[in-house]
């Protein structure tokens, strides 16, 4: 609760903070800020349980998964908000909205991530995605802005819609919105066909948010549309918290004991991962390419949950190497296409020779993205290869180490162009935080390749 | 109020609420005008709040009455949002048919 109630005030000194004038200062306090809490979040770690406060009716639960989690949610968020400083150059007297829309954004994904009540999750998922929607529609005279901010809003609130009749059809068969409570009944009591169907409904809508095939269709129009420092939320903070909130649901709900459920959640994952890497195959434009490459990562994160037990870690760790592999990438490619037109292939070529720094971090995060060692993306595969085996899902992971192999091909494309096409135009000056981003994103990536115990252990 | 519930039957509430529910996803589905999809949501988040207050009075517990604010506040802030999305639309393409909308495919 400290967390949230922490993230909530810091959000609202944002918005007062243009009152004061404060906004050139307003980028490095808040990511000092956001350090700040990063810290009181890791205190919480070892004894949790302390921090349950029964005063608020066990609306937030703080656990080791939850703080585990929030922390890698906070580290997003910093480099988010450190890019957001040069990225909204242009629009200085709206940086105080900008930013403050980012941190509520993280207040909404912490509320998800270690709600205790089912009230609690819907207005985190709720204040996520409409900050969301404000991110993506947020370049208002572009038109693709707007229609990606367009799309975007109308698929979130269909797939809010689901989410609130399934917690609704949840209500009816439990009496209540506690947990711990549900988690208790769902094991043991008779219940109604109103409480599957609600799971269903449930699972449905959280399916929706993550963009897992067959829901997969709005992903890559917004993507593509939105602004870059958008893009770059959606697919590494938004699509992890997704994907965290819905293995604590199916922990919560207990949807995974029944057999017909694992096997649709294996198609939908083998599906999610060949419909995204086959249609990543034909892109030009790399916002889109990376939303299809999203979705098969969806896909094989869907897979860290055919095996319930020990999903919790495997999962922490692959969101954790995918999402700043993600963060590394989009710090060059914002850098790159900051004043293009569009996000071609095209823009990216010869950066090998006018900035070989930039061209590396790019190279190496789309390694770790396909699983090439050394890289972290590579043990985080292997790690979920080896459970899922154990778990006896051996076609799934033939059909996930293909789909690595096609998704190599993708990667590859955006490669070659940096290194052996001719440059257009002269080397740029880079500022000093896209290099600092990307660089601090992509060794905490090959860090934790290198140790991977050091998050493994974390949640055991 | 109880015995209204028990004499009509939950069921038929549920049948109500999941027919006012797909008559809202038919609604966002097909219908190609802006305002009359912001409406079906509307539709469905208020499907699903009768069924919560049904379920409130047949379970006798007030929680899902509270719930029913919640859902109703976060309605109105997305409702906001998806206006202000709607009015920046209007002003760059001039009509509010999302037909109009397919400049990002491929």
């Amino acid at each position: 609760m400290n967390t949230l109630i922490a993230i909530s005030g810091l959000g609202v000194f944002c918005l007062i903070a243009e009152i004061f004038n404060l906004r050139k200062l307003l980028v490095p306090v808040t990511i000092l800020g956001l350090l700040v809490i990063l810290g009181l979040t890791i205190s919480e770690f070892n004894t949790p349980e302390l921090f349950n406060n029964p005063m608020y009716n066990n609306m937030i639960v703080v656990s080791k998964f939850s703080v585990a989690f929030s922390s890698l949610f906070i580290i997003l968020t910093i480099f988010l908000v450190a890019l957001s400083g040069d990225f909204y150059k242009e629009h200085l007297t709206k940086i105080s909205d900008f930013i403050a829309i980012k941190i509520f954004l993280l207040a909404g994904a912490v509320a998800m991530i270690s709600f205790g009540n089912l009230s609690m999750f819907f207005l985190g998922i709720e204040v996520l995605s409409i900050s969301l929607y404000i991110l993506a529609g947020s370049k208002r005279l572009d038109l693709k802005s707007n229609e990606a901010g367009m799309k975007y809003f109308l698929m979130g609130s269909f797939a809010s819609g689901i989410i609130l009749f399934g917690i609704c059809l949840i209500y009816g068969a439990m009496t209540s919105f506690d947990v711990e409570y549900i988690k208790s009944l769902s094991r043991s009591a008779e219940l109604p066909i109103w409480y599957t169907i609600g799971v269903i409904l449930l699972l449905i809508g959280m399916l929706f948010k993550i963009a897992a095939v067959p829901f997969h269709f709005w992903a890559p129009d917004v993507y593509e549309g939105s602004p870059s420092m958008t893009t770059a939320t959606m697919s590494t903070l938004a699509k992890v918290v997704a994907m965290a909130t819905l293995f604590k649901l199916l922990d919560v709900l207990n949807a995974d004991i029944d057999y017909k459920f694992q096997i649709v959640l294996a198609i939908v994952s083998v599906l999610s991962m060949t419909v995204g890497n086959i249609m990543a195959l034909r892109q030009n434009n790399v916002k889109r390419m990376l939303a299809f490459s999203g979705i098969s990562h969806a896909g094989f994160m869907l897979m860290a949950l055919l095996s319930m037990a020990t999903a919790a870690s495997t999962l922490l760790y692959y969101t954790a190497a995918y999402a700043l592999a993600g963060i590394a990438s989009f710090a060059v490619i914002i850098y790159v296409t900051r004043d293009k037109e569009n996000e071609d292939i095209v823009n990216f070529n010869g950066l090998g020779k006018t900035n070989p720094l930039m061209a590396a971090i790019l190279t190496a995060s789309l390694l770790s993205m396909a699983g090439i060692p050394i890289f972290s993306g590579f043990f985080a595969k292997f790690i979920l290869f080896t459970q899922t085996i154990t778990t006896g899902y051996l076609v799934v992971v033939i059909a996930a180490v293909i789909n690595s192999i096609i998704s190599v091909g993708y990667y590859f494309k955006l490669i070659l162009a940096m290194y052996t096409k001719e440059a257009a135009e002269d080397k740029k000056a880079v500022p000093f935080v896209y290099h600092a981003v990307a660089v601090v994103a992509i060794l905490l990536n090959i860090v934790i390749g290198i140790y991977p115990s050091l998050v493994m252990n974390l949640l055991n | 109020m109880n015995n209204v519930i028990n004499e009509i039957g939950i069921e038929n509430y549920i049948f109500l609420a999941s027919l006012l529910f797909c008559i809202g996803v038919f609604g966002v589905l097909y219908r190609r005008n802006a305002i009359i999809v912001f409406m079906s949501i509307e539709i469905m988040l208020n499907a699903v709040n009768l069924l919560f207050v049904a379920f409130s009075t047949f379970r006798q517990d007030a929680e899902g009455q509270v719930f029913v604010f919640f859902s109703m506040a976060v309605a109105a802030a997305e409702v906001a949002v998806g206006l202000a999305i709607l009015v920046s639309v209007y002003r760059n393409v001039g009509s509010i048919d999302i037909a109009n909308l397919k400049n990002l495919k491929g």
